[in-house]
């Protein structure tokens, strides 16, 4: 008798048991994934650094909008299709700022005494805060309208409603009354500079230079874009994790009933959310606009969709994990764009997707569901 | 002896042919234009896609956003094989289309025959299997397609070229509809393990990356005919109403069917309670997935039927934004509905194609998509659970048969004076 119990379990039962075929199967892709960058990391490394630099310039775009989505789904479990757009209403907020009234000169006119780097520092950040307020303001009024009279119906109800509210605000914005249905080249608030790196040193680049070979070239706009994020992201954490509102806000997400009951008003919380989310797509607009200086009114649906799957990656409801997902969605757009080819960087993003759902299914911070969704 | 037909199946039949004769006496005495008749085509051919959604989500609960990834399968599949019969008299492309799906799907029933036997099998495992034993069997296709290609051709040219054509016309839709459900089943086969929302947004995804690589689909797939991002042109424009009608009953049947039966109930069970239906013995994977093809394969089907409709496809149709047109029609019908699907489904078409183009004034065209969003959120606040709800049409609902009737024909086996409900399982047998 002992000797069967003691048997050893037969190939087939141990390739079974450890599920050795379907992390083969993974391996596999992980593999052939390492060998492409490799690859292409030893067949040129200034130019492959580049582009790691660009995507971390896009992938802190993409955590700004990540955030609106993540702290949506983690409070009304709502995928909310229409922040993407709410995205686009900001960068256009900053154009017509910019364009039409100048809000970005207005600390050299006020106090010109200001050296040049603080008043561009601070008419950037004015058009930022413009667009901010606006995109909240506009967060909080589409919540109360559409979403919450449907807050006690279907889910569903309340998804199909943030589908016409996305379509909504990209063709009224394609009207001619509004933005109008062109591409608009976006003026920047402040000068590009380009700072050449290499080993003899950082040189700032004369505009009309070409860059010398086997440089990396970081520009202020990376750096605008990186702090900004930086500095916001810090805020939020450091709202939801230290003050009353956000303390109200993380109850809220864990149980509404018990939190309604405990007297923290809900409907105002989720308003708040909403508002702050899309405050941060506000701010992510003005940034995106200023990387890729070109606005139109159907601008925010990939960006929007690429900032949920990268919440989603990360582990929708959780702050680190909107940054670290959207850092990955971004390197990994730049770097297919760059080594595999342009049109498939979407693909690529989506199969980064499928594959870590399937090996961690709520992402990679998400906590395992408490409860059926 | 005649078996007495019930007077709501003869209503709904009856119902039903009035509808195709008056509108094909419609399209036949030119009293409906061809813009018109191409809009109740798109209708139906809508109503078809949203019925194959409304069994995966209004009546499986899995919220599929993929759907429109495996309508631009179907309609270019079924697009190149009459494309290249039409313009390059070849029927290569048919024959290995054919014996590939028919190869696949025989080894997708043998192996999940084989496979279910094996107990504690992961998903990923198995799709593994699967993938492997379709990238094999699939270059077996090529092969053997290309061997006989020719005969088929010569087989096809000996028919009258209008016939030969149907054929092949019909021939191609089921073709894609078959390829649309065997991909839908190995991607679902890892995806479905995924909760709810995930799974939904994986299947966005999907509808993705199938435009990406339609958008590509010269350089990138090599069909040098589907032209990528310019458009496919040149398919034969034979759907007609009757085509699209005949498919349109034919789903609507199968779904009828398929719902009242012990599978559809185990389904539905799905959607209500996963936990409680596992106590009660459904295979939750199972019928998932089942539910998943089904509704897939119908998608197929219709995007089939949809490609010759207009002769011309874009990549641009495919677009992700479209694929939550079938979510709208059957939130707006009302989930889990039939009837609900059917009328929002030629509801929107005829709105939004017709009514909407018609009504608003010159210069004011591009309203059209500010007046829909509004009608939609409109819609969703005064009835947020559809127009419809959960009505159906009495030959649609399912009618449990009476505990009398139970009584005289299973007497033996249960005891009816007791008062005690029959299981549902047990009653239909």
């Amino acid at each position: 008798m002992n000797a069967t119990i003691n048997q050893k379990p037969s190939l087939l039962e141990t390739i079974i048991r450890k599920r050795w075929l379907g992390k083969g199967f993974l391996l596999a892709i992980a593999i052939l994934a390492i060998y492409k960058l490799t690859i292409s990391f030893l067949a040129g490394p200034t130019v492959f650094m580049q582009q790691v630099i660009n995507g971390f310039q896009l992938g802190f775009v993409y955590a700004l909008i990540a955030l609106g989505y993540t702290m949506v789904y983690g409070i009304v479990r709502l995928i909310n299709f229409a922040h993407g757009d709410v995205f686009m209403v900001g960068a256009f907020v900053s154009y017509y700022a910019i364009a039409d009234f100048g809000l970005n000169t207005w600390p050299a006119k006020v106090m010109p005494g200001l050296p040049a780097w603080l008043s561009t520092a601070i008419g950037v950040i004015s058009v930022v805060l413009l667009s901010m307020v606006s995109c909240a303001f506009l967060a909080f009024t589409i919540e109360r309208i559409a979403y919450k009279p449907l807050r006690n119906a279907p889910r569903i109800s309340a998804l199909i409603t943030a589908i016409g509210v996305s379509f909504f605000l990209e063709y009224f914005g394609a009207l001619p009354i509004a933005f109008g249905p062109n591409f608009v080249t976006y003026q920047r608030p402040f000068e590009v500079v380009n700072w050449v790196i290499s080993t003899s040193g950082i040189v700032a680049l004369e505009p009309g230079v070409a860059p010398p070979d086997n440089t990396l070239i970081i520009s202020n706009i990376s750096l605008y874009i990186i702090i900004i994020s930086l500095l916001l992201l810090f805020i939020l954490n450091f709202f939801v994790r230290r003050t009353r509102v956000g303390k109200a806000m993380r109850a809220t997400a864990y149980d509404k009933p018990t939190s309604r009951l405990m007297g923290i008003n809900v409907d105002g919380i989720i308003s708040v959310t909403f508002a702050i989310g899309a405050a941060l797509a506000g701010a992510a607009g003005v940034l995106y606009a200023t990387a890729f200086p070109q606005v139109y009114f159907a601008m925010g649906i990939i960006p929007g969709l690429k900032a949920f799957v990268a919440a989603v990656l990360g582990g929708i409801g959780s702050i680190p994990g909107a940054l670290v997902g959207a850092l990955i969605i971004g390197e990994a757009e730049v770097l297919s764009a760059a080594y595999i080819s342009t049109p498939m960087r979407d693909a690529v993003a989506f199969s980064i997707l499928v594959l870590v759902l399937l090996v961690r299914p709520t992402g990679i911070f998400g906590e395992p569901s408490r409860e059926k969704a | 002896m005649f078996k007495k037909i019930p007077r709501t199946n003869l209503l709904f039949f009856g119902g039903a042919l009035l509808v195709f004769l008056v509108i094909q006496i419609a399209i036949s005495t030119h009293l409906l234009n061809d813009f018109w008749s191409t809009i109740i085509r798109i209708g139906g051919v809508m109503a078809i896609v949203s019925l194959g959604l409304n069994l995966i989500y209004g009546f499986n609960g899995q919220f599929s956003l993929g759907q429109w990834g495996f309508y631009a399968i179907g309609a270019y599949t079924a697009a190149d094989i009459t494309y290249r019969w039409t313009n390059l008299n070849e029927a290569t492309g048919l024959s290995i289309l054919l014996i590939g799906v028919l190869l696949v799907g025989g080894a997708i029933v043998y192996l999940r025959s084989l496979l279910g036997k094996i107990r504690g099998l992961d998903a990923l495992s198995a799709f593994t299997m699967y993938f492997l034993a379709t990238l094999v069997l699939g270059v077996l296709a090529v092969y053997l397609g290309k061997l006989v290609g020719p005969a088929v051709a010569g087989l096809l040219l000996a028919l009258p070229s209008g016939i030969s054509l149907q054929i092949v016309f019909v021939l191609a839709v089921i073709i894609g509809g078959i390829l649309a459900a065997e991909v839908s089943f190995l991607f679902g086969l890892p995806v479905l393990t995924l909760g709810s929302d995930y799974f939904g947004i994986a299947t966005l995804g999907f509808t993705i990356i199938v435009k990406v690589l339609l958008d590509n689909s010269d350089t990138m797939l090599g069909f040098a005919e589907m032209k990528g991002a310019r458009g496919m042109i040149g398919i034969p424009k034979i759907t007609t109403w009757f085509w699209v009608f005949l498919a349109l009953f034919i789903v609507v049947l199968v779904m009828r069917n398929l719902l009242h039966s012990s599978y559809g109930r185990a389904i539905v069970s799905v959607r209500e309670d996963e936990i409680a239906g596992k106590a009660m013995g459904v295979d939750v994977a199972e019928y998932k997935i089942l539910a998943f093809v089904i509704g897939s394969f119908f998608a197929g089907l219709a995007g089939g039927l949809y490609a010759h409709i207009n002769g011309f496809l874009h990549p641009s149709s495919f677009n992700f934004i479209r694929s939550f047109d079938p979510m709208i029609i059957i939130v707006l019908g009302g989930l889990g509905s039939m009837t609900g699907t059917l009328l929002a489904s030629f509801t929107w078409a005829l709105l939004l194609e017709g009514v909407l183009r018609l009504v608003l004034p010159q210069g004011f065209e591009t309203w059209r998509f500010v007046v829909y969003p509004l009608l939609l959120i409109l819609i969703m606040l005064v009835r947020p659970s559809g127009l419809l709800g959960t009505y159906e049409l009495p030959f649609l609902r399912q009618v449990l048969p009476p505990l009398k009737a139970f009584s005289k024909s299973n007497s033996n086996s249960a005891n009816p004076e007791s008062g005690h409900p029959v299981p549902l399982q047990e009653a239909t047998k």
